[in-house]
């Protein structure tokens, strides 16, 4: 009891902490595929703090659970990078295998799951070791990690082979497939672990997926007029914890498609930067910051009026976006 | 720079080896003899014998023929475009591949065999032979008359034929078959991709310079149908008749470089020169030796293409890396042609869940199909005539310049259907239903 006493102060002590607006101020961090470097935003002052040179085509970017490293798929090195946020240094490198594009990490800490889009293979990394504990074969071209939010399943998408491949954590084995749209870039978890969200690019759809029964609830479409819908290409996927709103990025449509979460109907569509990629929340859901690889920006929704409120200027082709928890 | 050196596999390849230009092919001695070997053997004497033996509910089999009519063909001007022996079929093994790493998952499996028939051979026959021994699906690497012939062979039975190599408008028009579909873009959508690209850059006038072949005339037509859709003029139609000194002998070169020049002199203004010369007896020879320093364009400088070896948009790097490592070259048109054919296939396979001939062509035909094909949009064959829908490349010798339809050039229903023969000028009448 005294747990779960301490657990409702600690969060009603953060609420306090953001009650006061954006006072406490995240890090954005922003990879720039051709300009193989890493933006540094502060998430209050929306200024760019810091430029990094890092390894070549950086593109899936995501914090350790402690906070305390980034890891970049930089997929022209073959390599994934280790950066210390504290000194914004390259300290080492992971075993990712051959042209990492996305990456997960499992709730605990460890491992990273690490799709190779040019070797049909999930890398299984332990990274306290920084070595390679299981390679999962797995379709062509993967490219979206999704990890469920207990840690039992890892999901990854195959962009030639068209399927979500559910992974059990514990023997790194496929148990299912489910066939998607064509070409699925993303998966991602609700919160509460029920379902699973997966974009399929070329498809131009998301499909709602049971995460118990593994069939797909339902597919969702987009229709922006006077946009061709060849152009719409969703890409990254994001749900607000409360399970309440969906936001994805359909590329070159240049825009994000607002979903209500519970009743799966598209809301609104907010016009950002050109060709959107991913999206990522401050941890109190209050902005998504959306990286738009054509016009080496990033746009700020303020996710409570649904409006895009900022484009920070930022390098060549940004491409994967993460925020620290604190 | 060395022509002969083999191909560095990508992932050790090095930023000053990617610039090597020269390799368009790399005969690799490993797979041909594999190949050779391969054609050695009996045509796939098994195959009927294993498509029937498999038990219900258990992996299914889908059977996949290449036929290829060997045909002579005149030496090209540059060493860099002599085709590469296993041109096409290496694009449909790497595209069989792809379909047995999803087949895992669907319980399907994929085979691929390969007919070559010699010049003068009976292609009729093979196909006969493929058809017998199970093989529904068959990709066609020959010249229009044949493939008429051979679509004609197999009429009103379960077999599907895939244009993967000739771009004959007629083909898709006049003489269009129902049980083809094609995977090779025609003239017209060739000269289409090319005239957009044109006159999104303002070079609407072009000086016109053909050979005398018929395949030069046609593509003359078709460059007249694009620029008449686009708003281009011809101011002037040259043709080239004369030899051009041999580039091997020893006064060649300079030979050429008078001759360029006085052959495209005194011609009245215009923004680039556009050469039908599909042979390749002269048109390679144009850019940087025009009268008029314009930019080339046609089948020789800028063209239009489904596939360039430096096409990386859209996950492509992908499929070159892979194809690279696999045929030891690097990945042509034709090679895409046969990947998007074979791909096509198991696509349909996997949605509909079947091994079955019927669903799978009802699948390939249908508005469901949509197979990504590193184009930034879905490919799909048109209901009109059976021409695979796709955005067309315009490239330079090293470096994709553009991909067509450009912005701007509208369409009621789909932006990539102003790329060749629209419904409405379809003379194809293989009519089916309310289409």
């Amino acid at each position: 009891m005294s747990a779960r006493r301490l657990h409702i102060a600690v969060t009603a002590l953060a609420g306090l902490m953001f009650a006061g607006g954006p006072a406490a101020g995240y890090t954005v961090y922003v990879s720039n595929e051709k300009g193989n470097s890493l933006t540094v935003i502060d998430s209050t002052t929306l200024q760019v703090l810091e430029t990094v040179q890092v390894g070549q085509r950086p593109r899936g970017i995501m914090l350790t659970r402690d906070g305390k490293q980034l890891l970049i798929c930089a997929s022209d090195d073959d390599t994934v990078q280790l950066l210390d946020v504290s000194t914004r240094e390259l300290v080492g490198d992971l075993p990712s295998g051959p042209d990492p594009e996305l990456l997960n990490i499992h709730p605990s800490g460890s491992p990273v799951y690490i799709a190779n889009e040019d070797d049909n293979l999930l890398t299984v990394i332990d990274l306290p070791e920084r070595e390679v504990l299981a390679e999962v074969e797995v379709g062509v071209e993967p490219e979206g990690v999704g990890i469920s939010p207990d840690g039992k399943v890892v999901v990854v998408t195959s962009e030639t082979t068209n399927m979500a491949h559910f992974v059990d954590t514990e023997t790194n084995e496929i148990f299912d497939n489910v066939l998607v749209g064509t070409r699925p870039r993303f998966a991602e978890f609700t919160a509460d672990g029920t379902q699973l969200w997966v974009t399929a690019e070329v498809g131009g759809t998301v499909a709602v997926i049971d995460a118990k029964t593994r069939k797909i609830i339902k597919t969702i479409g987009f229709e922006i007029p006077g946009i061709q819908p060849e152009y719409i290409q969703p890409v990254g996927v994001r749900i607000t914890k409360d399970g309440a709103k969906a936001f994805v990025a359909l590329g070159p449509a240049n825009h994000v498609a607002v979903i209500d979460a519970k009743n799966l109907e598209v809301e609104k569509y907010l016009l950002v930067g050109k060709r959107v990629w991913q999206l990522a929340f401050t941890p109190d859901d209050a902005l998504l910051f959306t990286t738009n690889g054509n016009s080496n920006d990033v746009s700020v929704i303020d996710v409570p009026s649904l409006k895009v409120v900022k484009s920070i200027p930022v390098g060549y082709a940004p491409w994967g976006v993460t925020v620290s928890q604190d | 720079m060395q022509f002969g050196q083999r191909l560095p596999s990508p992932a050790t390849q090095g930023p000053e080896t990617g610039k090597a230009l020269g390799p368009y092919l790399y005969p690799a001695l490993a797979w041909c003899l594999g190949v050779f070997l391969l054609l050695a053997l009996p045509l796939a004497p098994t195959s009927q014998s294993e498509a029937q033996a498999e038990p219900a509910g258990e992996i299914a089999t889908v059977l996949i023929g290449y036929l290829k009519q060997e045909v002579k063909r005149l030496i090209p001007l540059s060493r860099l475009n002599v085709e590469p022996d296993d041109l096409g079929i290496a694009g449909a093994e790497i595209a069989l591949k792809d379909n047995n790493t999803t087949g895992k998952f669907t319980k399907q499996d994929f085979k691929l065999d390969i007919e070559r028939v010699p010049i003068g051979g009976d292609a009729v026959e093979a196909l006969r032979k493929f058809v017998e021994s199970g093989h529904h699906f068959v990709l066609v690497d020959a010249p229009a008359e044949t493939l008429l012939l051979l679509a004609d062979s197999v009429k009103d039975q379960d077999v599907l034929l895939f244009n993967v190599r000739a771009p004959e408008v007629s083909l898709r028009q006049e003489e269009c078959r129902a049980n083809v579909l094609h995977t090779a873009p025609d003239r017209a959508m060739l000269a289409d991709a090319l005239a957009q690209y044109l006159v999104w850059k303002q070079w609407q006038r072009w000086l016109v310079v053909k050979g005398v072949f018929p395949e030069d005339l046609v593509y003359l037509d078709a460059l007249h149908r694009a620029a008449r859709r686009f708003g281009a003029t011809i101011v002037e139609e040259r043709e080239y008749k004369e030899t051009p000194g041999a580039r091997r002998s020893d006064t060649g070169q300079q030979q050429i470089q008078l001759q360029m020049p006085a052959f495209t002199q005194g011609a009245p203004s215009h923004d680039v020169v556009v050469v039908a010369d599909e042979a390749e007896i002269f048109g390679p020879y144009l850019p940087f030796r025009t009268w008029d320093p314009r930019p080339v364009a046609g089948t020789a400088g800028l063209k239009a293409m489904s596939w360039h070896p430096a096409h990386e948009q859209w996950g492509a790097t992908q499929i070159q890396n892979r194809f690279q490592r696999f045929a030891k070259r690097f990945m042509l048109p034709l090679d895409y042609q046969a990947w998007v054919a074979v791909r096509a296939i198991g696509e349909a396979a996997s949605r509909t869940g079947s091994s079955e001939f019927a669903p799978i062509a009802a699948h390939l035909r249908s508005d469901e199909l949509e197979l990504a094909a590193f184009k930034g949009q879905k490919v799909t064959f048109r209901a009109w005539d059976g021409q695979l829908r796709q955005p067309i490349i315009v490239a330079g010798p090293e470096l994709p310049v553009s991909m067509s339809p450009q912005q701007g050039f509208l369409h009621e229903y789909a932006e990539v259907d102003t790329l060749g023969i629209d419904r409405p000028e379809s003379k194809c009448k293989f009519a089916r239903g309310g289409e």
